[in-house]
């Protein structure tokens, strides 16, 4: 049995390199190529905005109201709490007079917010 | 059939010819990328009346279009390749049928499913379209008044049919251009 000492040099990563070239352009050949094969007609309707067919009007970016992001945040706020009423009816009798007390105090806890809230105005929409 | 790569069954839905050996087959760019193209079309639904209910039931799994590699529906015109208008176009319609049309990438072809969208059917009124190829060209018309799910596959099959048959250059020839300039398209 012979033994060969494998030494490894640079020169033995060239295939690797060549496979990783071969990768890339076959890649960045594909992406801009097809550019040009496919027929393509580019006209100012057909670059417009796809509106479902409808003419498509001003910036979609455009300001507004604050009253809706308040609105909307504080239903999140509010949502949220009846998730955890759920578990709590549920579970009603097992928890006993210890969760009635804890879901009082979280109650309560929201319900200064609520007032917080009412007191600032924040749900007035006129 | 003595060693040939494709059996008999499949030669015939193909319907492709070439130099075949063993294993192998040969033919041109064109028939290639045609039995590609026509083997995964993505249709558009344009459906606006009952032919629309008609193409419900193609879609669904008793007549199942995804038979014909149709399954993805586009509803951006952006990755669509037939266009299937499917019922009654009014002329307050009709203009966003042709946004929709020319938003579509090329190559792009329209099947008219029904006698509404292929003529105007029986609403032979000043509200309605007499046939949608007043404003855009159309490839296949399906009769019927709704057509059955079978005749709309079998438009769809017309459909393949052009698709695989078309020549790569015939949306750069001067005769396409020239039919999309009688519809005034760009």
């Amino acid at each position: 049995m012979t033994l060969t000492v494998l030494l490894s040099s640079p020169a033995d990563y060239l295939p690797v390199a060549i496979m990783f070239v071969v990768a890339m352009g076959f890649v960045l050949t594909t992406i801009f190529v097809t550019h040009l094969l496919g027929p393509n007609r580019k006209s100012k309707i057909k670059l417009d905005t796809f509106e479902c067919g409808i003419e498509s009007k001003d910036n979609a970016r455009v300001p507004f109201s604050i009253k809706y992001f308040l609105i909307a945040i504080l239903f999140v706020l509010f949502d949220v709490e009846i998730i955890f009423m759920y578990p709590w009816a549920v579970n009603f009798l097992d928890m006993g007079m210890e969760g009635f007390l804890k879901m009082l105090i979280f109650l309560g806890l929201l319900l200064i917010g609520f007032f917080y809230i009412l007191k600032k105005g924040a749900l007035k929409w006129e | 059939m003595e060693n040939t790569g494709t059996t008999a069954v499949q030669r015939s839905y193909t319907n492709l010819q070439g130099y075949e050996g063993p294993g192998f087959m040969a033919t041109t760019l064109d028939k290639a990328v045609g039995l590609a193209r026509k083997n995964s079309i993505w249709p558009l639904p344009f459906a606006t009346s009952c032919c629309g209910i008609e193409f419900m039931a193609t879609m669904a799994s008793h007549y199942d279009l995804a038979r014909f590699g149709s399954e993805r529906l586009s509803f951006s015109p952006r990755q669509a390749d037939l266009l299937m208008v499917m019922g009654t176009i009014a002329k307050k319609m009709g203009p966003v049928l042709r946004q929709v049309y020319e938003q579509m990438a090329e190559p792009r072809w329209v099947l008219s499913v029904g006698a509404c969208a292929s003529s105007g059917g029986i609403f032979d009124t000043y509200s309605v379209l007499q046939g949608i190829d007043r404003i855009i060209p159309v490839d296949v018309y399906v009769p019927g008044c709704p057509p059955r799910p079978e005749q709309i596959l079998d438009g769809v099959m017309k459909i393949q049919e052009l698709v695989g048959n078309e020549s790569l250059r015939r949306r750069n020839s001067a005769e396409y251009k020239e039919l999309l300039a009688s519809y005034g398209i760009q």
